[in-house]
């Protein structure tokens, strides 16, 4: 039962992005006529020749997926994981011949059925049952199959009573919980899944999560991209991690897990942008560096022992602008530990700025994580800088620094196993001889 | 009954590589005919749903051309019809290819744009897009064909044998805004520009093709040259169909259309297979 099932060949894809020439500037209309008539010139070239026309004066040639190997076997479940752009959708999207590979091979034995998203082709005119048939056909069921899974759907999704109302009247995640249960219903060879369990509500995320589980165990070979460290662990035993378009296999999901948290970012404990022009931000704020500091020095290794302070440093660039900054912490699995923010009523020391209208200038916020407050390991923190109000982002920066809290020598001597939880807070804890 | 229709058919094997044409493209294309007929059916019934006098829209606008048409060039320009053939159901006889090539033509065109989050999304013969498209365009056909109906009656006007060959020419007719259309939703996909072309298509091919006239007043001489507009052979079938005897089909013009059409077909399903892969990339 071990034959292959997928086998990719020094697989690559290929994407072509144009920039437009952002120094040049127009003196005249007749630079700017002359610009359109070659632009224009140019297109009908490639018009001509069938070439693909790339908006833009030059041409980049970015290697979405570069000499990607692998092989998997039948019945397995393997994750894919790796940062954002590191090549998982498009490594689904060629495995799915949606798009074509720009080099190498693969071979796929059995039918191939993919879910890159939740209800794709759903029609807000059409009914739930209606919807039910359209979107199974898309995703490549027969008539017949749906026609006898269709109560199986209508229970699983919990929507029996609004089958004949058109999807428009239907709350959000009516939607979603209809459209998961005819994707959940697909029984092909292979099934090729990209992020699509963030969606819903927990307790339909849970119901997904075991639906799928189930999948995995009928013998059906499913492929799994997440974010979410916690579904790929419990749902996939092999992996692969992607880098940069590259593709490393392996044969345990917590290896490969441990690997991505590790090359998570640069593990300096500092990151820095030299020039404004190149740091996240707009023309309102712009980021200069964030770094942890703990006792003093700069640190991505601070000890559980010590209080750690995230140092923002950011330019304002706008006069009488208001700036929130907020913190998200994430732990290892890219569970939010906690949020935190400057404001007034949210912070345990008072931060006047957040009240004043900022000038133009350099500033540094920085937030003090107590001590004995995260567990050990590594985290990764989500910058937010906001404007006037809350919802004004202008600065939205996901694993802009990460750290790896260490243990406390000492705790170790007493019990040295790992401490489970989220968080490791130390309590207050007494006891009272009563009689 | 689980895995029923898995486990009965052979296992296929699928070899995915850079500029490999599919084989069995066109079987594939079968094994999708359910998602034909459902998205075929989706467009009906949304376009139905959406709009209180659905089929009457389908009815309304070739009718008003017609009546139109035949006042302008039957009774002020006094063009002569065919035979002993009404005016008003000569233009109408032509009025129904018509309105089913641009209707064809137009939504086809546009199909691809309009059902972008599939393509992004799901694999399938992107060909089937376009072609469910014929589908609607037809249903609307049918129902102003109840006009011809009627007008016959009111004419008393009997058809003849002929009338039995007039589904070639639908399928003429569709087949004939496919190759086009395939074209250009194609096109359509690089350079959303296009789309405007087909209004105006549309727009000035109901004046250069045969519609308000017949094309028995076209000079002996111009009459192949006019035939290079294929549907000028498909207007001409039309009326033959419908006509009868009255308006004789110009063999060597309706050849000609034929050709026209068969090589914009070839065109359309080339370039469509050409560029189909990129289509995802460009969406």
């Amino acid at each position: 039962m071990s034959d292959i099932v997928i086998k990719a060949e020094a697989l690559g894809k290929l994407y072509t992005i144009g920039h437009e020439a952002q120094n040049e500037r127009y003196l005249a209309l007749r630079d700017v006529l002359m610009h359109n008539a070659r632009n224009l010139w140019n297109k009908t070239k490639d018009l001509a020749k069938g070439t693909p026309i790339i908006q833009g004066d030059t041409m980049e040639e970015v290697w979405a997926l570069r000499d990607a190997s692998f092989e998997i076997h039948r019945g397995e479940a393997v994750g894919i994981i790796g940062h954002n752009g590191a090549g998982k959708s498009t490594l689904l999207k060629v495995l799915s011949r949606i798009t074509e590979p720009s080099a190498g091979r693969v071979t796929i034995k059995g039918r191939v059925a993919s879910l890159l998203e939740v209800g794709t082709g759903f029609h807000p005119e059409l009914t739930g049952r209606e919807n039910i048939y359209l979107n199974g056909a898309i995703l490549g069921m027969t008539r017949q199959e749906i026609k006898i899974k269709f109560d199986e759907i209508v229970a699983f999704a919990e929507t029996e009573k609004y089958l004949d109302t058109p999807v428009k009247r239907y709350s959000s995640g009516m939607c979603v919980r209809l459209a998961f249960a005819v994707a959940a219903h697909l029984e092909p060879e292979v099934l090729l899944v990209d992020e699509v369990l963030a969606v819903g509500d927990a307790e339909f995320q849970k119901k997904c999560l075991g639906k799928m589980e189930d999948v995995s165990k009928t013998g059906r070979t499913v492929l799994f991209v997440s974010h979410n460290m916690l579904a790929i662990e419990s749902l996939c035993k092999k992996a692969i991690l992607l880098t940069d378009g590259f593709t490393t296999p392996f044969d345990s999901v917590g290896s490969a897990i441990a690997e991505y948290l590790s090359n998570i970012s640069d593990i300096s404990g500092e990151v820095n942008w030299d020039s404004p022009e190149e740091a996240p931000g707009n023309h309102q704020v712009r980021l200069k560096a964030v770094r942890i500091v703990s006792d003093g020095q700069v640190t991505a290794t601070p000890s559980i022992k010590q209080d750690i302070e995230v140092q923002i440093d950011y330019w304002n660039l706008e006069n009488n602008g208001r700036r929130l900054i907020s913190l998200h912490i994430l732990n290892a699995m890219g569970l939010v530990l906690f949020s935190t923010a400057n404001y007034k009523t949210a912070s345990l020391t008072y931060d006047p700025w957040v009240n004043n209208k900022y000038p133009i200038g350099l500033f540094r916020t920085t937030c003090t994580i107590p001590k004995f407050l995260l567990n050990t390991g590594t985290h990764s923190i989500t910058l937010y800088i906001n404007g006037t109000m809350a919802t004004d982002n202008i600065i939205f920066k996901q694993n802009v620094i990460s750290l790896d809290v260490q243990d406390d020598p000492d705790r170790l001597e007493e019990y040295s196993g790992g401490w489970t939880g989220a968080i490791r807070p130390k309590l207050a804890w007494k006891t009272e001889k009563l009689e | 009954m689980p895995n029923s229709s898995f486990s009965h058919t052979q296992e296929q094997v699928l070899v995915i590589e850079p500029g490999r044409s599919e084989k069995n493209y066109w079987a594939d294309l079968w094994r999708y005919r359910e998602l034909f007929l459902i998205l075929a059916w989706r467009d009906i019934s949304v376009r139905y749903k959406q709009t209180i006098i659905g089929i009457l829209w389908a009815i309304i606008r070739p009718l008003l051309t017609m009546v139109v048409f035949t006042v302008i060039f039957g009774r002020i320009a006094k063009l002569p019809s065919d035979g002993s053939a009404p005016y008003a159901l000569l233009v109408f006889a032509a009025m129904l290819p018509w309105s089913l090539f641009s209707n064809a033509l137009s939504e086809s065109s546009n199909s691809l744009i309009s059902n972008a989050n599939l393509i992004g999304k799901v694999y399938f013969p992107r060909l089937i897009i376009p072609a469910a498209t014929m589908v609607t365009a037809f249903i609307d056909f049918l129902s102003s064909f109840i006009i011809l109906i009627g007008m016959m009656v009111y004419y008393q006007f009997a058809p003849s044998w002929q009338i039995l060959l007039l589904p070639c020419f639908i399928i003429l007719a569709l087949l004939a805004s496919l190759g086009p259309g395939l074209w250009i939703t194609a096109i359509n996909v690089k350079y959303r520009d296009f789309r405007y072309v087909i209004p105006f298509i549309t727009q000035f091919g109901l004046y250069v093709s045969p519609v308000g006239f017949s094309s028995n007043i076209i000079p002996e001489q111009w009459r192949l040259l006019y035939s290079l507009n294929p549907i000028v052979g498909v207007i001409d079938g039309f009326r033959w169909c419908i006509l009868g005897g009255n308006s004789p089909l110009y063999v060597p013009g309706f050849m000609l259309s034929l050709a026209i059409i068969t090589f914009f077909l070839w065109l359309g399903v080339s370039r469509f297979r050409k560029t189909e892969k990129t289509f995802a990339d460009l969406i």
